[in-house]
C-alpha cells in the first residue's frame, strides 16, 4: 500500500495538473501557508552553491594529471556538492512544504480518498512562489552532481578503454627483482619465510608489478590443473595486491610447529582475506571473492627467478565483470 | 518477568566467565629443585628443563610430534628443541612465550616465570642440546633510522603495524612492540616465533637489524595519533566497531533530527 501512496504521490508531482480546479481556501485539507522568500532564497543559494561545488570536482580533476590526483580536493569538493543539497533539502522539508498527516493506512478501494492524497501533496507544495525557478535549480544542481560523479569514467577515454586496468608488467622472461632493484636468486628463496618482488624495469607504483614469493614443499602443493610448472623447486608467487579492496598483503603466517599452530596462509591486514597458497591462493577466510593470481615462474640458466607468463587472472580489487579464468594466454 | 529471567541469565553468564577467567589463569606450577646451586648451570637448566618443559618438548628436547599424556594431567606436544640454540631459548623464556598452559594457547607476553638465574640455566642447557645459534647482540646505535622505517615496513608493518602497535592475523594475535628489548627484536626476526616468518641474513643483514631495531626502539619515545582518538591503534577491528556502534548511531540521529516535523508552523 506505501508503495501506492509514493506512485499517487510522485505522478501527481511530475503531472501535477490534475488537482487544477481552483480549490479555494475553504476546501483545503492542508491548512495555506505563508509563502517564505527568505527560505526560498536560502534554498536557491544553497543549491548554486551546489552546482558550483561539483563544478570545483570536475576543473579540479580535469586540471591534475592522473597519478597526481589530490584526493582532498575532490573529496573536499564532492562532498561539499552533497552537503549543499542536503542542506537545501533540509530547508525545503522544514521551511517550504506544508505537512498533513494521515491517521490512517491508506485506503485502496476509495477512489475518492486517492484524489485526496493526490490533492494533499498537491496543495504541499503551494507555498512555493517561483516553482519553476525552483525546479530549475534542483534540476541544475542534480545535473552537476551526476556530471561530477560520471567525470573520473572519462579517464577510460573515449572507446571505454579498460585495458589500463590490467595491465601488468609481467610477461614471459621479464626478471624478478627485489626492492633494490637486485635479481633473485631462485636458491636464496628460503622455506618460512616470504620475500617482496618486483618486475624488473618496472615503474614502482604499478600495483601489477607487486609479488609476494615463498617456497613451499613441492609434494604438498595441490595446485589447479595447469599450473604444474609454475613453480619451479617449489618457488610460488602471487600477486600482492588483494583481490577484495586491494590493499598490500604483507602477512605471510607459517608456523613454526605446524602440528599445532595456524596453516601457511597470505593474509591481508585491511580486512583478513586469508589466501592459502598450496592450493593456487584459494580464499580461506575473509571478504576476497577470488583467489589471489598466481604468477607462473621458471629458472634462466644463470639461477635467477624469471616470469614465464603473465597472472593467472586480473590483479587489483573487484569490480565488475572481473572473472576468474584468465584473460591472458599462457605458454 | 521477562526481565527477571535476563538479569538471572546475564548473572550466570558473567559468572561463568568470571570462572572461566579464573580457569585459564595460567598455573605458575613452576617445578624446582629441592636445592637451587648459587648460580646457574647446565645441570639446573636440565633439572628445571625435566620438570617444566619435557612434558612437551620431550626427553631431552627430541620434540613430541602427536599430543600425548605429559606430567600431571598437561597434553604434550611440542618442537625439538635440537639444535634451536641459546637463541630461540632465551626469546622464549624473556618474553614469557614459554611455558605455556596449555599446547591450544598461542604464546603471548604472560608474566615470565623463571628467575634470571633459572633462565641462564634453560638457555644453557638447550644450547647443550645441539649445535645452534647463539643471542644475537644488536646495536641499534649504528642503525639508520630512516633505513629502519623503509625495511620495517616492507617485511614487519603487514603484521605488527607501522607504529608497532600489533593487531590480529587470522587465527592469532599480533604482540605490539613497545615493551621489547633490542635483543628480544633480533632473535624474534631470525626465530620467527609462532606463525611469524623467519628471516634469513640474506634476507635481513646484521648491519639492516640494527636499523630495524632503531626504528622500533624509537617508537617508544612518541606517540603520535594525527587522527585524535587512537582507539587501540590496532587496525581495522575497532575502526569498525566505531563505525558501527557511533558513527552509524550519530548518522542516524541526524536523519531524525532532519526528519522531524515541525509542528503548527
Amino acid at each position: 500500500m506505501r508503495i501506492w501512496r509514493w506512485l499517487v504521490a510522485l505522478s501527481t508531482l511530475l503531472f501535477g495538473r490534475i488537482a487544477k480546479r481552483d480549490s479555494s481556501d475553504a476546501e483545503r485539507i492542508v491548512p495555506k501557508g505563508t509563502p517564505s522568500r527568505r527560505a526560498e532564497n536560502a534554498v536557491l543559494i544553497l543549491l548554486g552553491l551546489a552546482v558550483l561545488a561539483a563544478a570545483g570536482f570536475i576543473v579540479v580533476y580535469a586540471a591534475y594529471p592522473h597519478a597526481q590526483q589530490p584526493n582532498e580536493l575532490l573529496g573536499l569538493s564532492l562532498g561539499l556538492c552533497l552537503a549543499f543539497i542536503a542542506a537545501a533539502l533540509t530547508v525545503v522539508a522544514k521551511f517550504l512544504v506544508v505537512t498533513e498527516e494521515i491517521e490512517d493506512e491508506y485506503p485502496a478501494d476509495h477512489p475518492e480518498e486517492q484524489e485526496e492524497i493526490a490533492k494533499i501533496v498537491h496543495e504541499s507544495g503551494t507555498r512555493i512562489t517561483r516553482k519553476k525557478l525552483m525546479i530549475g535549480a534542483g534540476a541544475a544542481a542534480g545535473g552537476a552532481l551526476g556530471l561530477a560523479a560520471l567525470t573520473p569514467a572519462l579517464s577510460l577515454g573515449p572507446l571505454w578503454d579498460t585495458s589500463p586496468l590490467d595491465a601488468t608488467p609481467w610477461r614471459r622472461g621479464v626478471a624478478l627483482v627485489d626492492d633494490k632493484g637486485h635479481r633473485i636468486m631462485a636458491s636464496s628463496i628460503e622455506p618460512k619465510t616470504f620475500y617482496s618482488a618486483f618486475a624488473e624495469g618496472a615503474d614502482a607504483e604499478n600495483i601489477g608489478s607487486d609479488l609476494i614469493v615463498i617456497r613451499l614443499d613441492p609434494a604438498k602443493l595441490k595446485l589447479p590443473a595447469g599450473r604444474r610448472n609454475w613453480t619451479p623447486g617449489g618457488i610460488l608467487a602471487f600477486s600482492k595486491i588483494c583481490t577484495h579492496a586491494g590493499c598490500a598483503i604483507g602477512l605471510y603466517r607459517t608456523p613454526k610447529f605446524p602440528n599445532l599452530e595456524p596453516k601457511p596462509a597470505m593474509v591481508c591486514p585491511c580486512h583478513y582475506s586469508t589466501f592459502d597458497p598450496y592450493t593456487g591462493g584459494t580464499v580461506i577466510y575473509g571478504p576476497a571473492g577470488r583467489p589471489l593470481p598466481q604468477l607462473p615462474l621458471m629458472i634462466d640458466p644463470a639461477g635467477y627467478l624469471r616470469a614465464a607468463g603473465n597472472f593467472s587472472a586480473r590483479i587489483g580489487p573487484g569490480w565488475w565483470n572481473v572473472r576468474e579464468k584468465p584473460t591472458f594466454g599462457h605458454e | 518477568m521477562t526481565w527477571g529471567r535476563l538479569v538471572t541469565a546475564g548473572a550466570i553468564l558473567i559468572g561463568l566467565w568470571a570462572a572461566g577467567l579464573a580457569e585459564a589463569q595460567p598455573q605458575s606450577g613452576i617445578v624446582r629443585p629441592t636445592t637451587e646451586p648459587p648460580g646457574p648451570s647446565v645441570e639446573l637448566g636440565a633439572q628445571l628443563f625435566a620438570g617444566n618443559c619435557a612434558s612437551c618438548h620431550g626427553i631431552a628436547g627430541s620434540g613430541i610430534p602427536h599430543p600425548r599424556p605429559g606430567a600431571g594431567d598437561i597434553l604434550g606436544s611440542g618442537p625439538s628443541l635440537r639444535g634451536v640454540g641459546a637463541r630461540a631459548a632465551d626469546f622464549y623464556l624473556r618474553t614469557g612465550f614459554m611455558p605455556l598452559s596449555s599446547i591450544h594457547d598461542e604464546p603471548s607476553n604472560d608474566r615470565v616465570l623463571f628467575s634470571e638465574k633459572e633462565i641462564r640455566s634453560l638457555v644453557a642447557y638447550v644450547a647443550s642440546l645441539g649445535h645452534g645459534p647463539g643471542i644475537p647482540h644488536p646495536n641499534p646505535a649504528a642503525g639508520s633510522l630512516s633505513e629502519g622505517m623503509q625495511l620495517f615496513t616492507l617485511h614487519c608493518a603487514g603484521c605488527h603495524q607501522e607504529d608497532a602497535e600489533g593487531g590480529f592475523a587470522t587465527g592469532a594475535r599480533v604482540p605490539p612492540l613497545q615493551s621489547v628489548t633490542a635483543t628480544q627484536i633480533a632473535e624474534a626476526v631470525r626465530v620467527g616465533p609462532y606463525i611469524m616468518p623467519s628471516f634469513s641474513r640474506q634476507q635481513i643483514s646484521d648491519a639492516e637489524l640494527n636499523s630495524i631495531t632503531r626504528f622500533v626502539l624509537s617508537l617508544k619515545s612518541h606517540d603520535d595519533n594525527r587522527g585524535g582518538w587512537r582507539i587501540g591503534n590496532i587496525g581495522p577491528i575497532p575502526e569498525g566497531l566505531v563505525t558501527w556502534w557511533i558513527a552509524i548511531p550519530l548518522l542516524i540521529i541526524a536523519c531524525m533530527l532532519v526528519g522531524r516535523r515541525f509542528r503548527g508552523q
